[in-house]
C-alpha cells in the first residue's frame, strides 16, 4: 500500500474522530438539558408543563423521524449560517448534531425515568426547590444511564459519520466508500472497517467503565 | 403542633378516550374520588400520634397532606403554628425544612454515601461545608452509623438504611417528624430496633411524631394516641391504652384481633349461634386494664353471681405503661344468671363483648 494512501487513512480516521468529538460534545450539552425538560414538564412532575411538553414531545420526534441522508440535504441553508459553507467535514458536523439532539435527550429521559419517583419525593419533603432537585437528585441518580446513552450516542454516531461523504465530509466511511467500494480495493475497505470497529470497540469500553466508575447501585 | 381541620382531599380522574380514528371506542368515564374527607386531627406537640387503616384508605395521603406533598382539596392544615395551604412556594419550602420524613423505602440517594445523604438537607438549605459536618456527625452518633459514614446505601442492610434516613430527616432540626410506613419494609427485629430510635429521638429532642401504619405492633410500642382511618375517613380515635381495651368500632375491633390473634377456637365458632336460646351459654370476650387486672374476679363472679367461668383463650399484654389482660370464656349458668354476670363484669370497668351463644352439651 502506498504512502499516499496510509496518510489518506489516518486523514479520515482524524476527520471521524473529529466529526464524532464535536458533534458527540455539543448535543450532549444541548441533548441533556432537552431530556431534562423532557422528563420534568410532563404532567404530575416537579415542573410539570403538559402543553410545553407535548410540543418539546413532538418536536423530538420529528427529529427523530427524519432519516439522517435527508436531513443532512433538507438542513443545507441552516448549515450554511453556522458554518459558513455546505460541504466539507465542518458541514457535516452540523446535521450529525442535529440528528443526535434527539436522540440524546430521548436517551436521558429514558434514563430519568428509571429513578424512583420517592427520591424525588423525599426531596421535595426536605423543601428542595425544582433547580435543587435536578442538579442534587436527578442529574446525580441518572448518570450511569446518562453516560450509557451517550455511549450509545458516539457509537450511533461514528456509523452516521460515515454518511458525511454525502456531503463532501471526510472520514472513515467516505473513504471506505470512495476507494474501497467504488473502485473496489478490498484492502482500503477492511482497513476502514477494521479501525471503525476498534474505534466502537474503544467507544463502548469507555463508556463501560465510566458507567461502572459513577454508578453505586 | 399539627393541626388538620376538615381537610378533604379529591381526585378527579379523567376519563379517556382514544383519540385514534381507528381505535376501538373504548371509553372510561370521568371519576372522582375522594382519597380523604373532612379529617380533623389534633397531634400536640412532643407527642406521637399513630394513624392506622388498611391499604388504600387513605393513610398515605393524610400524612402527605400535611407537608403538602399532596395539596389538600379543602381545609386547614396548621404545622407549628403556620397556615401551610397559604403559603407561597417559596414559604412552603421554607416551611418544609422544620418538617421531617421518613419513607417505607428509605428513598435515600444511591450516588451518595451515608455522610452525604445525612447532608444533603443542609446542602439545600444552602450550609457551608463545615457547618454541615458540625451537625451531621452526632445525628450519625445518635442513629448509630458513625462508623459507616463512606459506605453507600447499596452496602447498607434495610434497617441500616432506614436509620440513615432518619438521620438525615432529623439534620435540618424539624419540629415534626412524619413517618409513612417507617418499618413497613423491615423484620421484625429491625422494626423493634427503629420504633426504640424513633422513641428515643421523641423523648431526647421532643420532636412531635405523626406516623401511619398498619401494624397494631407499631402503634403498640411507640404511640401515645391513635386514629384509625377507614375510606378516607378517621373513623375512631382514643390514647392507645384504651384503644387497646375496647376500641369502639368493628374495624378497631378487627384491627386488635387481628392483632392479639385472640380468636375462640374454631370448633366453637362454628357452634356459635347469634341469639341466645334456652339451653344456650353466653360465650364472651373479656378486657380489662388498671385495677381489674389484679382482682380476682373470676373466683369472684362465681362466688356472687353463682355462673362458673370456663376459659377457652387469655393473654396479657403490656401496652405502654399499661397492663391489659384479654380472655376469652365460656360463662355456665342459667341465663338470668349468666345476664347479672355480665353486668356485673361492666360495672368493674370490664369490657366485655358477647360473640354468641352455643348450646349446652349437658
Amino acid at each position: 500500500m502506498s504512502s499516499a494512501m496510509i496518510d489518506l487513512i489516518i486523514q479520515a480516521t482524524l476527520d471521524t474522530l473529529y466529526m464524532v468529538a464535536v458533534s458527540g460534545v455539543v448535543s450532549a450539552a444541548l441533548g441533556v438539558p432537552l431530556g431534562v425538560m423532557l422528563y420534568v414538564t410532563r404532567p404530575r412532575q416537579i415542573l410539570a408543563r403538559p402543553l410545553l411538553n407535548q410540543v418539546l414531545g413532538m418536536v423530538t420526534n420529528i427529529g427523530r423521524s427524519i432519516p439522517f441522508i435527508i436531513l443532512m440535504v433538507a438542513i443545507i441553508p441552516f448549515t450554511r449560517m453556522v458554518v459558513g459553507t455546505s460541504i466539507g467535514t465542518n458541514a457535516a458536523i452540523v446535521p450529525l448534531t442535529i440528528a443526535a439532539i434527539p436522540f440524546v435527550a430521548r436517551l436521558v429521559e429514558g434514563a430519568l425515568n428509571e429513578i424512583p419517583p420517592g427520591l424525588v419525593e423525599a426531596a421535595q419533603a426536605m423543601g428542595a426547590t425544582p433547580h435543587q432537585i435536578i442538579v442534587k437528585v436527578l442529574l446525580p441518580e441518572a448518570r450511569g444511564g446518562i453516560v450509557t446513552g451517550l455511549t450509545i450516542t458516539a457509537v450511533t454516531l461514528v456509523s452516521y459519520s460515515a454518511m458525511a461523504g454525502a456531503v463532501g465530509g471526510g472520514g472513515l466511511g467516505d473513504l471506505g466508500i470512495r476507494y474501497g467500494y467504488n473502485r473496489f480495493n478490498p484492502t482500503v475497505m477492511l482497513i476502514t472497517v477494521a479501525i471503525l470497529v476498534v474505534m466502537v470497540q474503544g467507544f463502548q469500553s469507555l463508556g463501560d467503565y465510566l458507567v461502572r466508575k459513577s454508578d453505586r447501585k | 403542633m399539627i393541626t388538620l381541620r376538615n381537610v378533604s382531599k379529591t381526585y378527579h380522574l379523567r376519563g379517556s378516550r382514544s383519540r385514534l380514528p381507528f381505535a376501538s371506542r373504548r371509553e372510561t368515564p370521568s371519576r372522582t374520588i375522594e382519597a380523604l374527607s373532612n379529617v380533623d386531627l389534633h397531634v400536640p406537640q412532643g407527642s406521637i400520634h399513630g394513624v392506622i387503616g388498611l391499604s388504600g384508605a387513605g393513610k398515605s395521603t393524610l400524612i402527605r397532606c400535611v407537608n403538602l406533598l399532596e395539596r389538600p382539596s379543602r381545609g386547614s392544615v396548621m404545622v407549628d403554628g403556620q397556615e401551610m395551604t397559604d403559603l407561597s412556594a417559596t414559604q412552603l419550602n421554607q416551611a418544609r425544612h422544620r418538617i421531617g420524613m421518613i419513607f417505607q423505602h428509605f428513598n435515600l440517594l444511591t450516588t451518595r454515601n451515608v455522610f452525604d445523604n445525612v447532608a444533603l438537607p443542609l446542602e439545600l438549605m444552602g450550609l457551608k461545608r463545615s457547618a454541615i459536618r458540625e451537625r451531621v456527625m452526632p445525628l450519625l452518633e445518635l442513629t448509630g452509623l458513625s462508623d459507616k459514614t463512606r459506605q453507600f446505601p447499596a452496602q447498607l442492610s434495610g434497617g441500616q438504611k432506614q436509620r440513615v434516613a432518619i438521620a438525615r430527616a432529623l439534620a435540618s432540626e424539624p419540629r415534626v417528624l412524619l413517618c409513612d410506613e417507617a418499618t413497613s419494609a423491615l423484620d421484625p427485629q429491625t422494626t423493634g430496633s427503629i420504633l426504640t430510635l424513633l422513641r428515643d429521638i421523641n423523648q431526647k429532642l421532643g420532636l412531635t411524631i405523626l406516623l401511619i401504619t398498619h401494624e397494631m405492633e407499631v402503634v403498640k410500642s411507640i404511640c401515645h394516641r391513635v386514629s384509625l382511618i377507614s375510606d378516607g375517613e378517621l373513623v375512631e380515635e382514643a390514647d392507645v391504652g384504651d384503644f387497646f381495651t375496647a376500641p369502639r368500632t368493628r374495624l378497631g375491633r378487627e384491627f386488635l384481633n387481628d392483632f392479639l390473634q385472640l380468636e375462640p377456637p374454631k370448633a366453637l365458632v362454628e357452634r356459635l349461634e347469634e341469639e341466645p336460646g334456652e339451653h344456650t351459654h353466653p360465650v364472651v370476650r373479656l378486657a380489662f386494664s388498671g385495677d381489674a387486672v389484679s382482682t380476682p374476679l373470676i373466683s369472684r363472679l362465681a362466688r356472687e353471681c353463682g355462673v362458673d367461668v370456663s376459659i377457652l383463650q387469655a393473654k396479657v399484654e403490656s401496652i405502654q405503661e399499661r397492663t391489659l389482660g384479654l380472655m376469652i370464656a365460656e360463662l355456665l349458668g342459667p341465663p338470668e344468671q349468666t345476664r347479672r354476670a355480665i353486668d356485673y363484669l361492666e360495672s368493674h370497668d370490664l369490657n366485655v363483648e358477647v360473640l354468641g351463644h352455643v348450646q349446652r352439651d349437658d
